[in-house]
């Protein structure tokens, strides 16, 4: 097997197996199911890369995830990130590595921020002046400078979110793994924290791995993205690629003024009409702009709104036809 | 043992955290840290009141049934207040708090007992050491028998720092086996509290060979007090404490590394 010399994160044909305990009707005892969660898993991650890895819930995401960081040992197959065996591995690895679980927070919920850092400075030795610069520049960016002092369970999810990145960050990580990064926060916080992503893909050469069920974030952050289904990669490419692929489309959802027929305009067409609300769906590539003006030209129009497609109708899509 | 020294100071600096953490809430601090004393107390209270009936409890005065107790509860409160947040694995599996210390550069068993340190374990060993120091005071010293204390105790918290680890690592294959582990490291401690001489030779055997928890204060103490054995055990067993509690720390270890082994290639 061979593999390409700046492969940072080097996946082949990794597997991972859960034995479930299943209730089966006329038998007391459980029964024993072996269920692969991952299955024939391969990919390659150069450094500097930012992957978006996507698919729907219980897909195996964050089992893959858990293996890539050492938590988990995969059943069969080859793994190495940044030249080690995360399961051999697993304390080295930790020094190069920064994890943030959208959901749940590194950080000590009664201290101020800046105590959870100061402790993950001794924990990861980082050099005081190291330590010190890398503070103030996330703090800076990241905009935390007030909030470095306020115990954590005093901070909005969004500040919050924005302190376990500084967390994960300290240490100089060479990849950094989001799960659902912009799980929960307003537009203002999502725009900000990717365009600070963005800069530090570009000013450090961090490669980013990020999970996520919002299409915008991987628009606005990654080059490429893996699809996974069923425990396996469906989808290896760039986003463009998979919108074709997926034949995924955006919903433009018109109110008119009045009751009307079926909205008729080219590169649009109606899916469904309920008093003076309609929805119009067009290819996620498309611009929304001509059709919104074509709409405008022809109809009395009271207000109009975009849903971006859903990631789950993306795969779904790009599954049942593949 | 340079790794080691460096384990320690992360232990440390876990610690000195959520020692700080506990300060946002003085007043919490200190009620707690009162009630903890008070209801350990009463454990001591009840052997007291017993007294106040008996003359003696199997052949020992309650000065030296004072030294086996405190002797018993130094050790337990010296390994509760160091480790005692072990017995908090399963939850941590259900919170998901493992899988982030897992991702940090410290070895597990040093984040999970260093996990919610708190001082206000202090209590039960404040309490100890009352009740070890007045039984102390009727103790025939010599240079030995000091000797033999200090190793008592020192021994006594490793051996229930290997109980709580070792019996915690059930909660890696069933996260809600807390309470059975109790039965086996608190429930250890309260046999102690006794002269074992109350019990028959088949408990000695067990206490001395499955869970060692007769080298936590009897044997030493036999010597210590100058007892006779009242079961005739080897006399070498009354200087034995540092083996079994190495001995029981190493199996501990074993059974910890075996139980991350389970919880990382299962990730129930």
């Amino acid at each position: 097997m061979t593999t390409t010399d700046d492969a940072l994160i080097c996946v082949r044909n990794l597997e991972r197996d859960f034995v479930v305990r299943r209730k089966m009707d006329g038998r007391r005892r459980k029964v024993r199911e072996h269920v692969r969660a991952v299955r024939d898993l391969s990919f390659d991650v150069a450094a500097g890369e930012m992957v978006g890895y996507i698919g729907p819930n219980g897909a195996g995401k964050s089992t893959t995830i858990k293996m890539l960081t050492g938590i988990l040992v995969p059943t069969r197959g080859e793994l190495t990130v940044a030249g080690l065996e995360p399961q051999r591995n697993r304390v080295e690895l930790a020094r190069r590595i920064g994890v943030v679980f959208g959901q749940r927070t590194t950080l000590w919920w009664d201290l101020p921020l800046r105590d959870s850092f100061e402790l993950l400075q001794k924990i990861y030795r980082i050099p005081p002046t190291r330590y010190r610069h890398n503070l103030e520049r996330f703090v800076e960016l990241l905009d935390l400078g007030d909030q470095l002092d306020t115990p954590v369970r005093q901070l909005s999810l969004g500040q919050r979110m924005r302190g376990d990145i500084t967390a994960a960050l300290l240490h100089d990580p060479e990849i950094l793994y989001l799960d659902e990064p912009t799980i929960g926060l307003d537009v203002v916080s999502k725009g900000r924290l990717r365009e600070f992503l963005r800069a530090l893909n570009a000013e450090r050469g961090t490669t980013l791995m990020l999970t996520t069920h919002d299409l915008q974030d991987i628009e606005a952050l990654c080059d490429r993205v893996i699809v996974i289904d069923h425990g396996t990669a469906v989808f290896d490419g760039p986003l463009a690629g998979l919108h074709e692929q997926g034949g995924s489309t955006r919903t433009l959802v018109v109110d008119l003024v009045d009751e009307s027929e079926p909205i008729s305009v080219p590169g649009a067409s109606v899916r469904r009409v309920e008093g003076p609300r309609q929805w119009l769906s067009f290819p996620a590539d498309a611009s929304a702009a001509p059709i919104v003006g074509a709409i405008a030209a022809a109809y009395d129009l009271a207000d109009l709104s975009i849903q971006e497609p859903d990631i789950e109708d993306v795969i779904r899509e790009l599954y049942s036809r593949s | 043992m340079a790794e080691a020294l460096q384990h320690a100071r992360r232990y440390l600096d876990i610690a000195w955290l959520w020692i700080r953490a506990a300060w946002a809430y003085p007043a919490s601090f200190v009620m707690l840290a009162i009630g903890n004393a008070m209801i350990t107390s009463l454990d001591f209270v009840g052997l007291w009141i017993m007294f106040s009936h008996l003359d003696d409890l199997a052949g020992f005065s309650l000065a030296e049934v004072g030294f086996l107790y405190g002797a018993s509860s130094l050790g337990l409160g010296i390994a509760d207040t160091l480790i005692g947040s072990v017995e908090r694995i399963g939850t941590y599996v259900r919170t998901g708090r493992l899988d982030q210390m897992l991702t940090k550069p410290v070895p597990l068993l040093v984040q999970v007992c260093a996990d919610q340190f708190t001082l206000r374990r202090l209590g039960r060993i404040t309490q100890a050491l009352v009740v070890f120091g007045w039984a102390a005071a009727y103790v025939d010293w010599s240079p030995l028998r000091v000797l033999v204390t200090v190793s008592m105790v020192a021994s006594g918290a490793a051996v229930f720092f290997g109980l709580f680890v070792g019996f915690s690592c059930i909660q890696f294959w069933t996260t809600d086996a807390s309470e059975f582990a109790n039965a086996f490291t608190y429930g250890g401690a309260t046999i102690t509290q006794y002269p074992l001489s109350i019990f028959p030779r088949e408990v000695l055997v067990a206490l001395t060979f499955v869970i060692p928890v007769a080298f936590v204060n009897w044997y030493p103490a036999l010597f210590v007090l100058g007892r006779d054995d009242p079961f005739g055990m080897p006399g070498w067993f009354q200087f034995a404490s540092p083996l079994a509690a190495v001995v029981t720390v190493a199996a501990s270890l074993l059974v910890w590394r075996t139980g991350v082994r389970h919880y990382t290639s299962t990730g129930s």
